[in-house]
């Protein structure tokens, strides 16, 4: 009913579909991974901490974070942080904050949750021995865990961190929710105004594919080149 | 501008006129329960052919399988959920699509929504067989084939049994996965839990009351599931077995 | 320990029910400290507020807007104050002007006494009626045609509510479905999901008219409700809304109102070129002649 497959709306919408839509996927998962992946850090060495409430605060954080769906976790933030932001710094109203920051904040949060796992994973692959050394040569925590610790703790998380990070790549589409123009959102916005959601969404669905697929070999080749480096 | 928190919204009715707003919070989870069930069943069928199929000595199956796993593992889901939703039946015979589309709510956003999330959990669950099964001594196999077994009998009666109790841990994930997966299906139309939870919101306006309750759910749900899997797995464990660490990220 | 406290502030925060989050100190406060408004635009509201071919806010309300803002610019002597855009959907509109993500909602909210608790509205610009669009060929016009039917409305709308209403109200036995925005609802008629498409009327004509085969379609003649439109505000802010409600009542007297209807309403418009055709109905015409924002249906019958 729609005619035949018409790669013409595809050709001419790449533009948008790519400086709009992409560059905030991109932007998005980039910001996110930094985020992420040092507040996840941080959960790690809170929940790996000896201090009973640091460490319980942590475990909470991070197992409810990963007991919820994300969508849900996308709508609670778009509308809260405002809030939170106004309580932190004091202010009388909602601090502003828009789509894109707040899908920032959103993506860093969740993340962390599950970089924090891989993190603590990490921590604890490195034996326990170094870090008595660590402390036996007069560094302190701190200094220990950035010296020593924290950096192999990554070299051997590295392939299951860049994994993630592919996984966190394709869920940033569930800003769609949010009516934000994300590569996806971008897609749907053509797809709807044209009728021509066959196009769009196949389309979709095969650039994302690409890229994962490349990135999921790229993190292939690095594990075995860590693997014999090791 | 103040937020105003209203508690007792829950025992409000609805402009439905059909029930107070908790009660569209239980049916909302109703049905995240029914999809994610669904899906699961489809998951663990297809996900342990996909499986197996990669690690028998036939090599083109061994490709097909990867390239399944490959496929659905690299599309977002919420893609796969448009394409089974808006694409899939274009595809089909025009009476055949028009039939899937004119199916009556809930089941026109249902049905797509379960295959979506059963196929695109299969790949991952495929991967756990594959997994359990390589985890599994190599001498299992041998010694199924020295017993006289053809591969299939091998497979039903030798590695699988003992495969899929060792995987149970990271199958317990995969399915608390499947449930918060569930939720990508309110952008098709089904109103499950997040869903319902949103639909509270628009009509309440009590934002943060609705997604309060929602979280709560989700979180009870899940400690559920876990305790009920780790009663299953001490029944069904086998003893000097444990699970192999097959790191899947996912959410 | 410090280095934890973000994390904490944020976390501890999401899970504790903080009452009186904030108190208001209004929104021209707001816009003078940072510099910019922030306007909530939607994407499908032809021809109010929706993305033109350029993927750019247009539309009947978008004009009324600006108009607005050229007036915040006055009063607050700011002639280069930023305008920053929004995309919402009517799910998230009212949640996002209470948390202040945006300042000014320009799209095709229905101004009702409900929504007044949580919200605020500036002058009605726009006088709408419930009405549903199917295929032709599917032959539905009156209401009563709607019995056992599949029919889609855009979550988050009073129509999904009215129709839910009528539901339990007459035991129609309607399938109710619900869609993100109003493309998306329409496509469901387009495709054959559902056989009609219950909305504002306007915003069908649109929708309609810039669809592929306008002629398959046809609007029904019988209507549920009256409903007025207007641009959305935050609640208890009365030194916004009278700037707003000026600058609105301006536009009405001076006549300038009916160049923006004429450009919308009775030329061709983007994306496509098409002219709805649709003159300004004589509820309209009152509104103009004596502005008012009242949420009550009554007043426009």
């Amino acid at each position: 009913m729609f005619g035949p497959f018409d790669f013409g709306v595809i050709i001419h919408n790449l533009p948008y579909l790519f400086k709009v839509g992409m560059t905030f996927t991109l932007t998005l998962t980039a910001l996110a991974i930094v985020l992420g992946v040092f507040f996840g850090t941080l959960l790690a060495m809170m929940r790996l901490s000896s201090f009973k409430a640091l460490s319980l605060f942590a475990t909470g954080y991070i197992n409810l974070m990963r007991s919820v769906p994300l969508v849900l976790v996308i709508f609670w933030f778009y509308f809260l942080v405002p809030y939170i932001g106004a309580w932190i710094i004091g202010a009388s109203q909602p601090v502003q904050v828009g789509a894109f920051m707040s899908s920032v904040i959103t993506f860093s949060m969740f993340e962390a949750a599950y970089y924090a796992e891989i993190m603590r994973a990490g921590i604890q692959s490195v034996p326990r021995g170094q870090v008595w050394a660590g402390y036996a040569l007069g560094l302190n925590y701190w200094q220990t865990m950035a010296k020593i610790v924290l950096p192999q703790a990554f070299r051997n998380m590295l392939p299951i961190l860049l994994t993630q990070t592919i996984i966190m790549f394709q869920d940033t589409s569930l800003v769609y929710v949010l009516s934000v123009t994300d590569f996806l959102g971008a897609a749907s916005k053509i797809a709807e105004r044209d009728g021509r959601f066959v196009e769009m969404y196949v389309f979709a669905a095969l650039v994302y594919f690409v890229v994962c697929i490349a990135g999921s070999f790229l993190v292939r080749r690095l594990q075995r080149r860590i693997a014999i480096v090791r | 501008m103040n937020y105003h928190w209203n508690w007792k919204i829950f025992w409000q009715l609805t402009p439905e006129g059909t029930g107070t707003y908790l009660h569209t919070l239980l049916v909302g989870l109703m049905w995240t329960l029914a999809t994610a069930l669904a899906a699961w069943i489809i998951a663990l069928v297809l996900g342990a052919i996909v499986g197996v199929i990669r690690t028998t000595p036939s090599k083109w199956a061994a490709r097909l399988g990867n390239g399944y796993v490959e496929l659905f593992r690299n599309i977002p889901l919420l893609v796969q959920m448009f394409l089974w939703y808006f694409v899939f039946p274009e595809f089909l015979p025009k009476a055949m699509g028009d039939a899937i589309k004119q199916m009556p709510p809930p089941w026109a956003s249902f049905v797509p929504a379960v295959l979506c999330l059963g196929t695109f959990t299969a790949a991952r669950v495929a991967e756990q067989v594959r997994a359990g099964i390589q985890a599994l001594p190599r001498g299992q196999q041998m010694a199924g084939t020295a017993l006289g077994l053809t591969l299939p009998q091998t497979y039903r009666y030798v590695l699988l049994p003992v495969a899929f109790r060792i995987i149970l841990p990271p199958l317990t994930s995969e399915f608390l996965n499947i449930i918060k997966n569930s939720s990508v299906a309110l952008t098709i139309g089904v109103i499950e839990l997040t869903a319902a939870a949103r639909a509270m919101q628009e009509f309440s306006f009590q934002v943060f009351e609705a997604f309060t309750a929602a979280t709560i759910i989700y979180v009870v749900v899940n400690v559920g599931v876990v305790f009920a899997m780790r009663w299953l797995e001490k029944r069904v464990a086998v003893p000097g077995f444990i699970g192999p660490a097959v790191q899947g990220g996912g959410h | 320990m410090k280095k934890f406290r973000i994390p904490l502030l944020l976390a501890a925060l999401a899970f504790i029910a903080a009452p009186a989050l904030a108190q208001d100190t209004g929104t021209l406060k707001k816009v003078k400290d940072t510099g910019t408004i922030t306007i909530g635009y939607r994407e499908a509201s032809i021809p109010f507020s929706y993305l033109d071919q350029n993927q750019k806010p247009v539309g009947y309300a978008m004009d009324i807007c600006y108009k607005v803002v050229d007036a915040v610019k006055q009063k607050l002597n700011m002639p280069n104050l930023k305008v920053a855009l929004t995309a919402v959907t009517p799910s998230t509109r009212i949640p996002l002007m209470a948390n202040g993500t945006i300042d000014l909602e320009c799209g095709s909210t229905t101004n009702n006494a409900e929504r007044k608790q949580q919200v605020d509205f500036g002058m009605t610009y726009f006088v709408i009626k419930y009405r549903f669009v199917a295929k032709k060929a599917s032959k539905l016009d009156t209401i009563a045609d709607l019995k056992g039917q599949t029919v889609v409305s855009t979550a988050g709308t009073t129509d999904i509510k009215a129709l839910n209403e009528l539901n339990t109200a007459d035991k129609m036995g309607i399938n109710i479905l619900s869609a993100n925005d109003h493309a998306a609802a329409f496509l469901m008629v387009e495709t054959g999901r559902a056989k009609a498409f219950l909305m504002d009327d306007i915003l069908l004509y649109g929708l309609v008219a810039n669809s592929k085969n306008p002629a398959d379609f046809h609007i029904s003649s019988a209507s549920l409700g009256v409903e007025p439109y207007s641009l959305m505000l935050r609640k208890d802010d009365p030194e916004f809304k009278k700037v707003v409600d000026d600058a609105m009542t301006k536009l009405y007297k001076s006549g300038e109102i009916e160049t923006i209807y004429h450009k919308w309403f009775l030329s061709k418009i983007p994306p496509k070129g098409i002219n709805l055709d649709f003159p300004i109905s004589d509820s309209l015409k009152r509104v103009f002649a004596n502005p008012t924002d009242s949420p009550d249906p009554n007043v426009y019958k």
